[in-house]
């Protein structure tokens, strides 16, 4: 029997021919990524165990990107970038994109991207659940803890259970009021927060291969909300430009094989989505956004790696244009490079950033503000009880700070629309 | 690895996600310095809605007011118990406020694994769903070999789902310890 495109990377990095689902084996990683919150933990186990002298398994391989609690006065915050910038300077790590730098860049998933730490065919591990995001780059990238994280910078390898792999094919093409963001609701919403629980989900589909990197890496992105171990979309010329354009390393794109074993696969008919939310507390609670347009709403929250990308402004601010937000509306640009689009890319005479800050929309710094909550003094965090609708991934009861609040997950469109009215809004009501 | 692990369960429902378990606003604390740790069991659950905080009544804090230690043992837990984030700090606060095991009726793979790989607690999969046969509070016990639990209250037992391939790292305590004894990594 075949392999799919998962299998053969997964068995590629452990020197075996072949793996099938259920194996248990050793890779060799090709990038280890960490941020502020887990790696200040990561450091302190690879040092119990490894010696305060040790030095990582490769310095080029390792890959820190602090972007969580980046703006805050919060003093044990502070004191955990400086443990990063310790740990850098001691062993000389080439890619560390420091706050307050020139070379800061924002969310781990789509700084990875923009940097070009993602390359088809190899393993990146990352101590985030969201490192399923790279998966878009037909990667494999899986999410870790602190300890099989300081394993890894110690050894380079780590064991993975080679995971069942579930296809998601959508044929046909998306309407121009769909995003990525609906179809991943949509999926999770039919399979569940446990429905992908150990298995890889791949993406495939004349419709999704149409979609940019940045729509790939959000439909990728939120694997982890239907418990999947990962994500894969096949990477095609669209993958390789963007990568070429980032890196100069060389990689290798796989295909999974036409008789490859799945445990499920399933056919969307692509022009059949329609604009979904997630209700609270649940991504998998899913409802059509007409069927809750009666619902108030008292902030819109565009950001974090999921909706927080050039597409995803440029999507908002096409519903935005020459309109007023009625309630508080957050835009929060992932990374340092969507925060200068958001000044080079124009609606007609207005930049992306003009359209928002006219609108009356906030703007803040790059990072992972308020998806998490996070510190009490977090751009655009709910601290009480406020109902948002939201670009962002979870809306698990106290996500976004406040147990009170209450998070609707959709996409920039509908989260655009629903700023324009203060309700839960379809966007055709403002698209043509 | 202890071989019977006894005291209070502490009753949780389906999809326990880890901004429950530990909120993100408490995940700049150190988890190797061995007095701000413990801000970790402070504060592990505490973003547990009160309705779903020990049940069946709700409204019991797993940890009291002021403590950084629970008085409970043992978590019984619905499906999909950890599913979230990769943060380790989720099994960590459980170990750090005394949790020697978690029951659970299924997990999300990434705080299954941390709890293994990370050498925190045991993390079974009961059987049955657990919620409506155990209250939070209720005395068990757990036969770690035999892979039962018994719910002193009621005198009913279970035999637990076995822990599979993962019992090898459990035995020797975390992945650095197997990977040593297993010749992986040098001693």
């Amino acid at each position: 029997m075949g392999m799919t495109i998962t299998e053969k990377i997964l068995a590629a990095h452990a020197g075996a021919a072949t793996v099938k689902p259920g194996d248990n084996i050793w890779v060799d990683v090709d990038v280890l990524m960490t941020h502020d919150v887990c790696g200040p933990g990561t450091i302190g186990i690879f040092k119990n165990q490894f010696g305060e002298q040790a030095k990582v398994w490769n310095q080029d391989k390792v890959v820190i990107i602090p972007d969580h609690f980046v703006f805050t006065a919060d003093p044990h915050a502070k004191r955990n970038l400086e443990i990063l910038r310790e740990f850098v300077s001691e062993q000389k790590l080439p890619h560390f994109y420091d706050a307050g730098t020139d070379n800061y860049k924002g969310v781990c998933h789509i700084a990875l991207a923009q940097e070009g730490h993602n390359r088809p065919g190899e393993i990146l591990f990352g101590t985030d659940s969201h490192t399923c995001t790279s998966g878009a780059f037909g990667m494999f990238s899986t999410g870790i803890g602190n300890t099989d994280a300081a394993f890894i910078m110690g050894t380079g390898k780590i064991w993975v259970k080679v995971p069942e792999t579930m296809r998601f094919e959508f044929n046909g093409t998306f309407p121009p009021y769909i995003m990525a963001k609906d179809i991943l609701l949509q999926v999770i919403g039919d399979i569940g927060v446990d429905g992908a629980t150990y298995r890889a989900m791949e993406w495939a589909g004349d419709a999704v291969m149409k979609f940019s990197m940045e729509e790939r890496m959000t439909l990728c992105n939120m694997a982890i909300e239907a418990g999947g171990k990962s994500a894969i979309i096949e990477a095609d010329e669209v993958t390789a430009d963007y990568v070429k354009k980032r890196t100069d390393k060389p990689f290798k794109i796989y295909h999974s094989d036409a008789d490859a074993g799945y445990y499920f696969k399933k056919t969307y008919n692509a022009d059949e989505m329609q604009p979904m939310v997630a209700k609270p507390h649940s991504p998998d609670n899913k409802a059509l956004v007409g069927d809750v347009s009666d619902v108030k709403i008292d902030r819109s929250y565009i950001g974090s790696c999921t909706g927080g990308k050039v597409t995803d402004f440029r999507a908002a601010a096409q519903i935005i244009q020459g309109r007023k937000v009625k309630v508080d509306t957050f835009i929060v640009p992932a990374t340092r490079e969507v925060e200068a689009d958001l000044h080079k890319e124009k609606i007609g005479d207005k930049s992306l950033a003009q359209i928002f800050e006219d609108a009356g929309a906030s703007l803040g710094e790059p990072s992972c503000a308020a998806c998490l909550g996070g510190p009490k003094d977090t751009f655009g965090r709910a601290n009480g009880k406020e109902v948002v609708v939201s670009t962002t991934n979870r809306n698990f009861p106290g996500r976004m700070g406040s147990k009170q609040s209450q998070v609707y997950l959709a996409s920039p469109y509908t989260a655009a629309a629903s700023a324009l009215t203060g309700r839960i809004t379809d966007p055709r009501e403002f698209l043509n | 690895m202890k071989k019977i692990i006894e005291g209070k369960a502490y009753v949780l429902g389906d999809d326990i996600d880890t901004d429950q378990i530990i909120p993100a606003e408490h995940l700049v604390y150190s988890l190797s310095d061995p007095e701000e740790r413990k801000n970790y069991g402070r504060t592990a659950l505490s973003g547990v809605p009160t309705e779903g905080a020990g049940l069946p009544e709700g409204g019991q804090p797993f940890v009291k007011e002021g403590r950084t230690e629970s008085e409970y043992r043992i978590i019984v837990g619905g499906r999909n118990f950890g599913c979230g984030s990769s943060r380790e700090h989720a099994p960590a606060c459980l170990d750090i406020a005394g949790i020697e095991a978690v029951v659970a009726e299924s997990y999300a793979r990434i705080f299954y694994r941390n709890s293994v790989d990370g050498g925190f607690f045991i993390p079974f999969e009961s059987p049955v769903p657990l919620v409506q046969e155990i209250k939070t509070g209720d005395e068990l016990r757990i036969d770690v070999e035999a892979g039962t639990l018994t719910n002193l209250a009621s005198g009913k037992t279970w035999t637990m789902k076995s822990l599979g391939e993962v019992i090898e790292i459990i035995e020797a305590g975390d992945i650095f310890a197997y990977a040593r004894k297993t010749g992986m990594i040098p001693g």
